[in-house]
């Protein structure tokens, strides 16, 4: 990856934000995913009384737990990099982006760390009833962890409930409900939150698969897989149809995403879906984005060039005229805080109107060539099929995994124990994928149509930014180790209860 | 809050911690890792870049910036 990009400043600040984000996604996912199982699994133990599920349940937790204490924190390098890093991207955005990560950090962290002190600490302490409660708490603190961060991010892929001052500079909020419950913010999660479950039922029956492989605590094994296969298929499924929303609202906000993700250079009605190279689906690609078999989804030359109708009547914009408002944008900007300076009422209240006509547009006034509104259509492409025929592997995956277990044959058919095992390093890369094509897919924005992140950078050495990105390569890859042979070293042991036996 | 049940909560969490096995080592990573995280990188390699300046002066210079970084 290093010898293919630029060693610019913004290369290697947009290289380190998405090693790190892409190493703390490592952790999020298997965080959210068992905290559903292990809650399930207690459950069954409270409603039951029998005690192979609280040890199967225990088992899982401490996993959780590795996995909770290497993860936990490693978001916060992200917070770091916002201020020194993107500096202009941390002030332009004002209370938008600090409110929810604030709620985030107080709220729900601290659920986190009550409740998992309880659900660790509280067996044989506490009841029954409260300590079940705490383990869902626990998953349900990091799950709202997670609402507040896509909070944040959804704004950046689709900025509502603000207004930008040109006093203070920086996007107010003025209302808290259209950022928090965003229509893109509600599928991204639901999308991002489902697929994380993914990972924790993939691993789950990956890692119960191993234990049959060496014939080993095949009891627990085979209790485990029918919980997590069918936490997996249900998530899988949801995920696949929260996927379906995600694509309609991209086509409206973020089209040129949607274009690169198809690789589509001219678009028109009834546009196929490409599934690879000349395999193709007719007319896929136009019930996809717009739940229409003939609608216009327009291509990368189609956004630059603009003219076609757009959903609500209008006609598009061309790349050069947004370019030019976003120009008249930023020149009224700059006429009013001139204006204000010299106490010039009359001047600033002219430039503020100027401003306030072509804000939509703010970003596009920092963009040098219109190629350069267009993000990488190769990574984007491959990563958008990645995902997608992942996650449709991942549900026949969990049919088959079903189907055998309750058909009692699992334990003798080796090669689906094989497939599960190896089906562990897909989940994850299914979900890094993902990322991929939500954040390469939009560049050049740091916030869609307002901030470029040519705009949003601060001006530092890239030196120092290069010597971080490695520093960071470092730690994170020690954490990996650390969590994946302390994690090895749990697995090989086994759960307690084979060993009483 | 009465003082049996802070009590309580102690008692409660300080046997948890006593009776770590794994925990132990879990907790070194995580102070470890917190350790290098506010007491290296953020202190050595993640000042703010705005700090230093007043609410003014950063209004100002991100003012600056946003408007001589549009300019060709």
């Amino acid at each position: 990856m290093i010898e293919s990009i630029d060693t610019s400043l913004i290369d290697w600040s947009r290289a380190q934000f998405a090693l790190t984000a892409m190493y703390h996604w490592l952790f999020v996912p298997l965080t959210l995913g068992l905290a559903v199982i292990m809650g399930l699994m207690e459950t069954l133990y409270v409603k039951t009384g029998k005690e192979h599920w609280k040890h199967t349940a225990k088992f899982w937790m401490k996993l959780f737990g590795i996995n909770f204490a290497v993860g936990v924190a490693t978001g916060l390098i992200l917070e770091f990099e916002f201020g020194t890093n993107w500096s202009n991207y941390s002030w332009f955005v004002g209370d938008i982006f600090g409110a929810p990560l604030a709620i985030e950090g107080i709220l729900a962290f601290f659920m986190e760390a009550t409740f998992i002190a309880v659900m660790f600490f509280g067996w044989n302490k506490v009841s029954k009833g409260f300590h079940l409660s705490s383990t869902w708490l626990t998953g349900l603190g990091a799950t709202i962890s997670a609402w507040w961060i896509l909070v944040a991010n959804s704004w950046m892929q689709y900025p509502v409930g603000m207004a930008f001052n040109p006093e203070t500079v920086r996007n107010e909020m003025v209302d808290f409900l259209a950022v928090a419950f965003s229509p893109v913010a509600v599928a991204k999660f639901f999308h991002t939150v489902l697929s994380a479950w993914i990972v924790g039922a993939v691993f789950v029956v990956g890692v119960s698969c191993w234990y049959l492989l060496r014939n080993r605590q095949r009891e627990f094994a085979l209790r485990s897989i029918r919980v997590a296969a069918v936490v997996g298929l249900v998530a899988s499924l949801i995920t696949a149809w929260t996927g379906d929303i995600s694509g309609v609202q991209i086509a409206k906000v973020q089209p040129m995403k949607l274009a690169a993700a198809e690789g589509l250079q001219d678009g028109g009605n009834g546009v196929s879906f490409t599934i690879i190279g000349d395999l193709k689906i007719p007319k896929m690609l136009s019930i996809l984005a717009t739940h229409d078999i003939d609608g216009y989804v327009p291509g990368i030359n189609n956004l630059l060039e603009g003219g076609y109708t757009m959903p609500d009547g209008s006609t598009a914009l061309s790349a050069q005229e947004k370019i030019e408002r976003g120009q008249k944008a930023i020149a009224a900007l700059d006429a009013f805080r001139k204006a204000q300076k010299a106490g010039d009422k009359e001047g600033a209240a002219v430039a503020r109107r100027t401003l306030d006509e072509h804000v939509k547009y703010f970003g596009y006034g920092y963009i040098k060539d219109p190629a350069h509104l267009v993000p990488n259509v190769g990574l984007t492409f491959w990563a958008f099929r990645i995902m997608v025929g992942l996650g449709g592997y991942f549900i026949l995956f969990f049919i088959i995994v079903l189907t055998i277990t309750y058909k009692k044959k699992l334990s003798n058919m080796k090669w689906i124990q094989l497939v599960a095992l190896w089906t562990i390093p897909l989940a994850y890369i299914a979900g890094q994928a993902g990322w991929v094509v939500a954040e390469v897919g939009r560049q050049p924005w740091a916030i869609q149509d307002m901030l470029p992140v040519s705009a949003a950078i601060s001006k530092l050495e890239a030196g120092s930014v290069q010597l971080t990105f490695f520093i960071f390569l470092v730690l994170f890859t020690i954490l990996l180790i650390a969590e994946v042979g302390i994690m090895l070293k749990a697995i090989q042991k086994g759960p307690e209860e084979e060993k009483v036996a | 809050m009465d003082n049996s049940l802070l009590t309580r909560i102690w008692i409660f969490y300080r046997d948890g911690f006593r009776e770590m096995t794994l925990g132990r080592t879990l907790w070194a990573i995580i102070l470890i890792k917190l350790f290098i995280m506010f007491f290296i990188l953020k202190l050595f390699f993640f000042p703010s870049f705005l700090s230093g300046k007043n609410t003014e002066e950063k209004q100002q210079y991100v003012g600056e910036e946003l408007i001589e970084r549009a300019n060709p």
